[in-house]
C-alpha cells in the first residue's frame, strides 16, 4: 500500500514536471497543422459510438478513409443527401487534406447539381435549379472551409475559381480565386492569366485586367496563347488604346 | 536478456499480426481500384499508416502484458535472477527485448506499405504513359510521384515506433504489480483511451470556464497521472500532407523518451520487493 502511494506521489510529479512541456508540445503540435479536427457531439452523431471512439484514439485517418469508401459507394447509387453528410464528417476527421475537400465539393458543386437538374421527378425547372443552385452553395462551402483549413492550398483557391466562374458566373470572385491560387506554392502556371481573363469580364475593371495582360504580355514570349492576344485587342478597343501602345500580334482568334 | 525475449516473442507467434496487415495493405488496393489515382494513394496511405498505428500498440500492450507472467508460470524468472542478474537488469532486457520485436514489426510493415505504394505508383505511371504524351505526360508523372512518396512518411512512422515503446514500457510497469495478464491488458488498454483524452482533461483543467468545481480535481488527476497519446498521433496528418519539421519531431520524440524511462524507473520501483 505504502508503495502504492510513492508511485501515485511519483507518478503526479512526473505530471507536474512534464505539464508546461507538454502544453508548449500542444501549441507548436497545432500551429504547425496537427491534431487540429474538432471531435465534438456533432461529429459523434454522425460517426456512430464505435467509429466515434476509433476517431478519438488516434485513428482518425483510418476512420475517414473507411468513411470516403463509403462515400464513394453511396455517390454511384446517387444517393446525394446522405453523400453529402459522409463527406462532411470525412473533411471534419481530415480537415488537412485538401484532396478530401476537393473531392467533397466536386461532388456537390458538379455532380449532385447536374443530377438536381436532371431531376425528372421534379417537373418544375425552378425548382431543380434552385435545388442545383443549394448543391453549388454547398460547394462553394467545402471549398471555403478547406481553405480555412488549408490557405495554402493552390488546387483548391483554382478549383473554386473554376466553381465561381462557371456555375456562378461571379467573374470578380473568381479573378480574386484565381489571383490567389496564382500566389501559393505549386501554383499551375495559367492561373494567373485565368485571374486577368475574369477581371476583363467584371464592368469597370478593365483597365487593371489590360494592366495585368499588357504585364503579362510583356513578361514572356510564352504568355502569348491566343487568348491571352484576343482578350487583349479587346481591351484595347475597348480602352482606345493609342495605336504605338497596342501590341503587334495578329494571330489572335 | 533483450534477444532471448525477441525470441520468446517470436515463438508465441506474435508476427501473425503483419500477416493481416500485409492483407489489409494490399487489400485495400482492391478497394479502392475504381478510384482517382491521387484518391487511391491517399486511402493507401491512411489505411496502412492507421493499420501500422493499430497493430504496433496492439503487440506493445498484448505482448509486454504476458511477458512477466509468462516467465513466472515457466519459472524462467527464478534461474534467471538466481544468477547474479539483478531486477533492473532483466527489466530493462525484458523492455529492450519488446523494443526490438517493435521495430522488427515497423520495419517488415513499412517494407510491405512501401512496396504497395511503389508497385502502385508505377502502375499509375505505366497507365499515364499509355494515355497522355509531351508536356502534360511529364506534370503527370511528377504529380504521379509527388502524392506517393515524401519525406514526411520516415518521421510520422519513427513517431509509431515511440508511441508503441511508450505503451510497451506503461504496460511492463503495470506488469510489475499486476497480478495477472488479462488485469494487465485491461488497464494498458484503458489507460490508451484514456491518453487520447488527456489533452483535452488538461485544457479543460487549466483553461475551461464554468467548470463545476469538483471536476477540476479529476481533470487533474487525468492530466497529471496519464501519458498524452495524443502528442505521438501526428501521422493522421501526416498522411493528409502535414509537414513534420524537424524540431517539433525532436522534442515529439524526446517527451516519448521521458516517459519511457519513467515508467521504466516505476517498474524497477514495483519489481524490487515484488515477492515471486
Amino acid at each position: 500500500m505504502k508503495r502504492a502511494v510513492i508511485a501515485i506521489v511519483l507518478l503526479l510529479l512526473f505530471g507536474a514536471a512534464r505539464l508546461p512541456y507538454e502544453i508548449h508540445l500542444q501549441k507548436i503540435q497545432q500551429a504547425a497543422g496537427f491534431n487540429s479536427a474538432t471531435l465534438n457531439l456533432p461529429l459523434r452523431q454522425q460517426l456512430g459510438q464505435m467509429s466515434f471512439v476509433a476517431a478519438l484514439s488516434g485513428f482518425r485517418s483510418l476512420v475517414a478513409a473507411v468513411l470516403y469508401i463509403e462515400a464513394y459507394e453511396t455517390w454511384q447509387k446517387l444517393e446525394w443527401g446522405r453523400l453529402a453528410g459522409l463527406l462532411q464528417t470525412v473533411t471534419t476527421l481530415q480537415p488537412k487534406s485538401t484532396l478530401y475537400w476537393d473531392m467533397a465539393a466536386w461532388h456537390m458543386a458538379w455532380n449532385a447539381s447536374v443530377a438536381a437538374m436532371e431531376n425528372k421527378d421534379q417537373p418544375s425547372k425552378i425548382l431543380r435549379e434552385r435545388e442545383a443552385r443549394k448543391y453549388w452553395e454547398l460547394g462553394k462551402k467545402f471549398y471555403e472551409d478547406g481553405l480555412r483549413n488549408n490557405p495554402d492550398s493552390a488546387e483548391l483557391w483554382k478549383n473554386l475559381a473554376i466553381l465561381e466562374r462557371d456555375k456562378f458566373q461571379d467573374h470578380a470572385a473568381a479573378s480574386k480565386a484565381f489571383e490567389m491560387s496564382s500566389t501559393k506554392p505549386n501554383a499551375y502556371g495559367y492561373t494567373k492569366r485565368f485571374a486577368a481573363y475574369e477581371l476583363a469580364q467584371v464592368p469597370g475593371q478593365e483597365r487593371a485586367a489590360y494592366d495585368k495582360l499588357k504585364a503579362l504580355y510583356d513578361l514572356s514570349e510564352s504568355e502569348h496563347s491566343p487568348t491571352l492576344i484576343h482578350t487583349l485587342k479587346e481591351l484595347e478597343e475597348k480602352l482606345g488604346i493609342p495605336a504605338d501602345q497596342r501590341i503587334k500580334e495578329t494571330n489572335a482568334h | 536478456m533483450a534477444l532471448n525475449t525477441l525470441t520468446e516473442l517470436t515463438r508465441l507467434k506474435i508476427f501473425y499480426f503483419l500477416l493481416i496487415f500485409a492483407l489489409l495493405t494490399i487489400g485495400s488496393s482492391f478497394f479502392t481500384a475504381d478510384l482517382k489515382t491521387d484518391e487511391q494513394f491517399q486511402l493507401l496511405k491512411d489505411v496502412s499508416l492507421g493499420s501500422m498505428s493499430i497493430f504496433t500498440s496492439l503487440i506493445a500492450i498484448l505482448a509486454t502484458a504476458l511477458l512477466l507472467p509468462k516467465d513466472l508460470e515457466d519459472r524462467t524468472t527464478f534461474t534467471i535472477l538466481a544468477k547474479p542478474v539483478p531486477r533492473y537488469e532483466y527489466l530493462m532486457g525484458k523492455l529492450l527485448g519488446i523494443f526490438l520485436l517493435l521495430a522488427l514489426a515497423i520495419v517488415v510493415m513499412t517494407g510491405v506499405f512501401l512496396a504497395v505504394l511503389w508497385l502502385r505508383q508505377q502502375n499509375a505511371i505505366l497507365a499515364a504513359q499509355g494515355a497522355l504524351q509531351g508536356d502534360e505526360l511529364t506534370h503527370e508523372i511528377a504529380s504521379i510521384r509527388a502524392v506517393t512518396f515524401n519525406a514526411n512518411l520516415t518521421p510520422g512512422i519513427i513517431i509509431i515506433f515511440v508511441k508503441s515503446a511508450l505503451l510497451a514500457s506503461l504496460t511492463l510497469m503495470i506488469s510489475t504489480f499486476a497480478t495477472t495478464s488479462i488485469f494487465t491488458m485491461m488497464m494498458s488498454i484503458a489507460i490508451y483511451f484514456i491518453g487520447h483524452l488527456q489533452a483535452t482533461a488538461r485544457e479543460y483543467w487549466l483553461d475551461a470556464v464554468g467548470v463545476q468545481w469538483w471536476t477540476k480535481p479529476a481533470l487533474a488527476a487525468v492530466a497529471l497521472l496519464f501519458p498524452d497519446l495524443q502528442a505521438f498521433s501526428l501521422t493522421d496528418d501526416v498522411v493528409a500532407g502535414v509537414p513534420i519539421h524537424l524540431s517539433l519531431f525532436l522534442q515529439t520524440a524526446t517527451l516519448g523518451f521521458f516517459y519511457v524511462v519513467v515508467y521504466y524507473l516505476l517498474s524497477c520501483f514495483f519489481f524490487s520487493n515484488r515477492e515471486l
